[in-house]
């Protein structure tokens, strides 16, 4: 027994490891079912990390710092519907400066809280369950947003293929004119996806800088924004899948700690290189096949919608 | 909506020229208001961001030492851009090339040649253009999204360099720092004008930035580009390959970016230590796009950008600014281009016909 008493650390750090992923990634998924690619995840998580860092260290409130940070996301992601929808810009040139002005506005408001530290999200405790062997602690101990990052993918995947809203949602990525000479409000619900697609980008952002590593660090999010976009791509679009590669991620990232505690002889360097090389082979092993990519992929993805008057 | 958006039947040429000027006043517009909530005159500290840096004629000086690595990946990144292949990986090309060119004097520091430093140069272009192809060549075969990638490779390139100064290039005289060894004279950038730290490279971006002038005006190839990346569906007509404009922009990209990060170590740095740039890769997208995707529009885009790097490092120690307002600074200048670049093929019309609705 004793000789897979490392299972459930290795375990419980995936998760932790995974769940950001898991937020920002379903939450892009929507972005771009609605047809729009906004690449701006990586600068959304970076203020939602430092909003709810902020929010959690002056009121304590944990809550009001997953909500702050959700907000923020989706404020961002205002912006970036503004420019691409209401302005018609280009979606990758907007996204990129998204991620560029987040890294800088996060740097600004996290200026005086760099090093400080918070306490990490609290860990639920189910009575009797928790205690179990082995399934106890992975199951039945974790933080709330763990929880809330299952029930999150669920959800989505319910909305976009059990429901009516969730139709016109893909419609409305597949077919922009066709939605909007049946007289669906293409904008508006590009803005809403857009907006929910920056709230979940905001609470992974709050899941590193307040469960992952309890702190603000300029630049924390170290590329995951970048990794939950590849993520979908992996997945191709499709809920169940983001959730399965944000934990496959996530075991990479976890890898490298475990080697080097290990005492594998390889500068750390090599193994924190792990997750972008993945990454890269991952995106190059599922783009390989154009045809799966093009039938899954929202048809209008990235193409600006300007209604004939 | 009473504001109605109509597409120009033509896009307006005063616009492109306007849309960046437009842009910069409201950037500064809404600093004053950043400026009032960190409760800084904002008087003073535009002044300390725009007019201080430039007071001496060293300070000027410097403007083009900041400038010379972010015109040389502008260069490389417009031409992708106009061909819309979006290569932000910049920052990763400009350290491999800083790595393999400076790879030349760590393995023979005793090497006094004139010879020694264009050989630099040309390794550095090739480290840059090698890293680039990575993405190009995953692109053209296999399909995969250079945006990704390239980013991607710009971690694996950062921690690639710290596997190296941590290691086998930590200079062994120097105290355990992760720094490799000043470069001799033969390895450095000769100065261009004594007194100042402007150096050869600055040249070398300026040749840049005529010959991507001559290559987008006079060229098949420039012309090229510009079809795939306005009318791929053309271009293919016309018999151009798409696969060969992802090759060529990437590996020019590279190359340029590449020679921006050696003539980094080599000039201003003068030895390989574990951050070589404050993001120029990244910065340079914003010069791009700033300059219009253009290479003497790129020129001064770059000089303004670099303003905002010596604005920010004069406002931190006059004013207590924090150097991350020149990163928001820097994001609000594209941002708002993006947002006025709509008047460039749109143009905004009261939309009187429009009947009450109650």
């Amino acid at each position: 027994m004793s000789g897979f008493d490392w299972i459930v650390p290795v375990i419980l750090t995936i998760i932790t490891a995974a769940t950001p992923l898991v937020f920002a990634g379903i939450g892009e998924l929507v972005t771009e079912k609605s047809g729009v690619l906004n690449l701006g995840v990586e600068g959304m998580m970076l203020v939602g990390a430092v909003s709810g860092f902020i929010t959690a260290l002056v009121t304590g409130n944990y809550f009001l710092a997953v909500a702050a940070a959700a907000l923020a996301g989706a404020v961002m992601a205002f912006l970036f519907g503004v420019l691409t929808l209401s302005l018609m810009a280009n979606q990758v040139a907007t996204g990129l400066s998204l991620t560029l002005f987040g890294v800088g506005l996060s740097a600004l408001m996290g200026q005086e809280f760099v090093g400080e530290p918070v306490s990490a999200l609290g860990k639920l405790d189910i009575v009797g369950l928790s205690d179990l062997p082995f399934i106890g602690p992975i199951l039945f101990a974790q933080d709330a947003l763990v929880y809330l990052s299952f029930v999150m993918v669920a959800l989505v995947s319910w909305f976009l293929y059990k429901t009516k809203a969730g139709l016109i949602l893909r419609a409305v990525g597949d077919s922009h004119n066709a939605a909007h000479s049946i007289g669906y409000p293409v904008i508006a619900i590009r803005y809403l996806a857009v907006m929910f697609g920056g709230a979940m980008s905001g609470i992974g952002g709050a899941y590193l800088s307040l469960a992952y590593t309890p702190m603000w660090a300029e630049n924390m999010t170290a590329g995951r924004g970048w990794i939950a976009l590849a993520l979908i791509v992996f997945a191709t679009w499709k809920p169940g899948l983001v959730l399965v590669g944000a934990y496959m991620f996530g075991g990479i990232t976890i890898l490298q700690l475990h080697a080097q505690a290990a005492g594998l002889n390889v500068p750390s360097q090599i193994l924190s290189m792990l997750p972008y090389l993945a990454t890269v082979l991952v995106l190059v092993l599922i783009s390989k096949d154009e045809s799966r990519i093009r039938k899954h992929a929202p048809a209008c993805i990235g193409k600006i919608f300007h209604p004939a008057a | 909506m009473l504001l109605k958006i109509e597409k120009r039947s033509e896009y307006s040429k005063a616009m492109v020229y306007l849309t960046p000027i437009i842009a910069l006043a409201l950037t500064v517009l809404a600093s004053i208001l950043l400026f009032e909530l960190l409760g800084v005159n904002p008087i003073e500290a535009l002044y300390q961001f725009f007019v201080a840096p430039l007071d001496t004629q060293y300070e000027f000086s410097e403007l083009f030492v900041k400038a010379t690595p972010l015109i040389l990946c502008a260069i490389g990144l417009s031409l992708g851009f106009r061909a819309n292949v979006w290569n932000i990986g910049a920052e990763g090309q400009l350290t491999m090339g800083a790595i393999v060119g400076s790879s030349l004097f760590i393995y023979f520091p005793e090497t006094d040649s004139i010879f020694l430093l264009p050989a630099m140069i040309i390794m550095a272009a090739i480290g840059g253009a090698a890293w680039a192809a990575i993405p190009a060549f995953f692109k053209t075969r296999f399909n995969a999204n250079e945006i990704l990638t390239s980013l991607m490779l710009v971690y694996v390139a950062l921690l690639f360099l710290s596997v190296l100064i941590h290691g086998p290039w930590r200079d062994p005289a120097g105290f355990n720092f992760p720094e490799s060894q000043t470069f001799s004279e033969s390895a450095d950038m000769p100065i261009l004008i004594a007194g100042t730290r402007m150096h050869f490279g600055t040249l070398l971006a300026l040749l840049a930035v005529f010959g991507a002038w001559i290559m987008m005006a006079r060229t098949l190839i420039g012309f090229q580009v510009k079809v795939i990346g306005e009318a791929p569906r053309a271009g293919g007509y016309a018999g151009f390959s798409q696969k060969k404009i992802i090759w060529l922009t990437l590996l020019f990209a590279g190359a340029l970016s590449g020679i921006a990060g050696f003539s980094e170590v080599s000039g201003p740095i003068d030895q390989v230590v574990p951050s070589i740039s404050p993001g120029y890769g990244f910065t340079a997208i914003i010069v791009a796009f700033l300059g219009r995707l253009h290479p003497v529009g790129i020129f001064f885009a770059s000089l303004l950008m670099a303003l905002t790097y010596l604005g920010g490092e004069t406002a931190q120690i006059n004013l207590g600014l924090p150097v991350a307002v020149t990163g928001v600074f820097q994001g609000m200048v594209l941002f708002f281009l993006l947002a006025c670049d709509v008047l460039v093929h749109y143009r905004f019309r009261l939309n009187i016909s429009r009947k009450a609705t109650s």
